[in-house]
């Protein structure tokens, strides 16, 4: 059983905040696949086209019959723990201040046989589930959970280290103007937050519900407009350092395309909310979430951008919208780069329609702001980097696979 | 009459004339007019800095800035409203450069609103002022005094379920002032020249309506009205030349012998 995570002390302003490091990162392209399966938090694994072989590690060419088919599939994750040891010392930095570390060899239902960390709750002779997970690095690596859930199993030192659980650590929701932020605010004290930052601008704007929003225990209003760069620097100077996960919720939703639409205004106001917001929250808050990587059990660990799924592919009907989204999208994976050397993940969760006021006009299926915080909750929990939400998303996502040019054509109609 | 603009520097120099400064701050906190939110909307003030002695520029501070024609402290050109878009000279650029410089008259209606905030100046209210301070002369200013300028932004915008509560003009008066008085133009503390419900009145946005309509300018979100006397000041009120520009922001100042 998993020893529950005491709140954090604390911390001791006269310690040295130690500077975060990376687990060995380098796989090969193929190897990536796994890659991409541990972002959506699937269990993926090569299986060769021709003879049904299942390949672990990723390999280029299928060791049993030598084809080159060799795709990434959803596999079933059960197996057995066959044997384990823990690691006492090791040359690798990041290893060496975390030892001692247990890892194992888990015999896959599916055939392979993979070495993976271990969740203190699995146990030689025992049946686990693999997960695959992004380590600080960003890379995948496996870890073998218990087969059932565990009394505080999220708490494990080495799973925690994998996820970005909001449990005792503290979250800055950008936006609480949108229901989205006033959702997000929330389930992120639902899910253990021990501060819930709530930024809201234009103090002098009524905002209904703010009696409801002071009486969510752990919330803390505080000033802050994304389209403002001094503002979003003055809260990074006061809060920045005791931030943990931001949430970005601000949002500009707008009907209207690029060519039929008289004027620039919304364009640029959408621009502005979003992805020049998106900026300054990266440049105001981005280098310390970056140092605090490893700042603890409540250390800095996720930036998290709220995109709609149309940043995949442009929606005409919203399609001046869906361009800044695809902005915000392009800087998301530059920012995953940049805040990756502190083991900072960026979680980009994508949705469709949402059930809000500037969606109105809009057909279900939609998803709730509510079903949107939840979603973001879980994922980090889960430790994911990108997460489809709704039927829309996932079927955008999907017809994007197949043929982008087709989908091009169906959100025209 | 002969006229010695160095004297009057001179007297400005001295102190024999003062100078106060009418307008607010731009700061990015100062609340901007808010409109439907499916309607076009006035930018509020934005300040990105370029450099400050650093490796984007060694030796110097600058700013880019961001706003709308009715950000802030700001006038209104009679193109601002569909009644005066017709008219000659109707924009910044064009208005005759010495319509920058006219006398005002300060109604002080400061104790009224802060009692009710939906204070609206009548006909009657004025004639009562004008038999205390003598008639109002054609082409002077018209200040509304409310000491709104005082108040948080919160209470200065005073936004609530069916909208603004600000104090202004009823269309009567504004009507009288451009009609029997021959206004220069009306100024207010306030976000706009017009009553925060006066989207209610009939015509809607009165002032807007008539001043414009007649030619006549605005000025808004003025502070420092209660250091004017109800006569003898002079408004100095030169916006930016926006080409084709409805208002803009400017620095408001006035003198007083």
């Amino acid at each position: 059983m998993t020893e529950p995570l005491a709140r954090p002390k604390r911390k001791n302003p006269l310690q040295r905040t130690r500077r975060p490091l990376s687990p060995q990162a380098v796989r090969s392209r193929t190897a990536h696949g796994l890659t991409a399966a541990a972002a959506e938090g699937r269990f993926a694994l090569q299986v060769c086209e021709s003879c049904q072989t299942v390949i672990y590690p990723p390999r280029d060419c299928c060791p049993s019959c030598l084809s080159l088919r060799l795709p990434f599939r959803d596999v079933p994750r059960g197996g057995v723990l066959i044997a384990e040891t823990t690691v006492q010392t090791s040359t690798d930095p990041y290893f060496r201040e975390r030892t001692p570390w247990r890892v194992g060899t888990v015999k896959l239902d599916a055939g392979p046989v993979i070495v993976a960390h271990l969740h203190g709750d699995a146990r030689e002779g025992h049946r686990v589930r693999l997960d695959f997970k992004l380590d600080k690095s960003g890379s995948a690596v496996a870890i073998a959970l218990p087969e059932r859930d565990t009394p505080n199993m999220a708490d494990d030192p080495h799973l925690r280290e994998m996820t970005c659980d909001p449990k005792f650590r503290r979250v800055l929701v950008t936006d609480w103007r949108s229901p989205v932020g006033q959702a997000m605010a929330k389930a992120f004290a639902e899910a253990g937050a021990s501060i819930v930052f709530v930024g809201i601008a234009d103090a002098w704007k009524p905002f209904p519900g703010l009696e409801a929003l002071r009486k969510i225990a752990p919330v803390e209003i505080v000033p802050l407009d994304v389209t403002d760069t001094e503002s979003v620097a003055e809260q990074a100077e006061q809060n920045g350092a005791r931030i943990d996960i931001v949430v970005n919720t601000a949002e500009h939703v707008r009907s209207g395309g690029i060519v039929d639409r008289h004027g620039l205004t919304v364009v640029r106001e959408q621009i502005d909310i979003r992805y020049l917001g998106l900026v300054r929250l990266a440049q105001a808050f981005g280098p310390v979430l970056r140092a605090r990587g490893a700042d603890g059990v409540n250390s800095a660990a996720a930036f998290v951008n709220l995109l709609s799924v149309h940043a995949l592919m442009n929606w005409p009907e919203f399609g001046s919208y869906a361009a800044a989204e695809a902005a915000c999208l392009s800087a998301a994976q530059c920012m995953r780069a940049e805040l990756r050397p502190g083991g900072v993940k960026v979680m980009n969760v994508f949705f469709g329609p949402l059930e809000t006021e500037w969606f109105q006009t809009v057909p279900p299926p939609k998803v709730a702001p509510a079903a949107l915080a939840r979603a973001v909750v879980q994922g980090l929990q889960r430790g994911l980097e990108d997460v489809f939400i709704g039927d829309v998303a996932e079927d955008v996502r999907a017809r994007l696979a197949v043929n982008p040019k087709a989908l091009e054509r169906e959100m025209a109609s | 009459m002969t006229v010695d603009v160095l004297s009057f520097a001179h007297a400005v120099a001295t102190g024999q004339i003062r100078v106060i400064d009418l307008t607010q701050t731009l700061t990015q906190e100062f609340p901007t007019i808010v409109l439907a939110p499916e309607l076009g909307q006035c930018a509020p003030f934005r300040i990105e800095e370029i450099s400050r002695y650093d490796e984007r520029g060694p030796a110097w501070y600058w700013n880019n800035i961001s706003l709308g024609e009715h950000t802030g402290t700001h006038f209104d050109a009679p193109i601002h409203w569909i009644s005066g878009k017709d008219l000659p000279n109707n924009a910044v650029d064009t208005i005759d450069v010495a319509k920058f410089f006219a006398p005002a008259v300060v109604i002080d209606c400061s104790k009224e609103c802060a009692a009710d905030p939906d204070f609206a100046l009548t006909i009657p209210f004025v004639e009562a002022w004008e038999a205390r301070h003598g008639k109002i002369e054609p082409d002077h200013w018209v200040l509304l005094r409310t000491d709104w300028s005082k108040q948080s932004f919160t209470d200065y915008a005073n936004l609530r379920d069916d909208g603004a509560h600000t104090p202004g003009p009823e269309p009567a008066v504004v009507k009288w002032f451009v009609e029997q008085r021959d206004v220069h133009g009306f100024g207010t503390e306030t976000i706009g020249t017009d009553f925060g419900q006066g989207h209610h009145f009939n015509p809607p946005f009165p002032a807007h309506f008539y001043m414009h309509g007649k030619g006549r300018f605005g000025l808004q979100c003025l502070t420092n009205l209660d250091l004017l006397p109800p006569k003898g000041a002079v408004i100095v009120a030169a916006p930016l030349k926006i080409k084709q520009g409805s208002g803009s922001p400017l620095r408001v100042l006035a003198l007083l012998s």
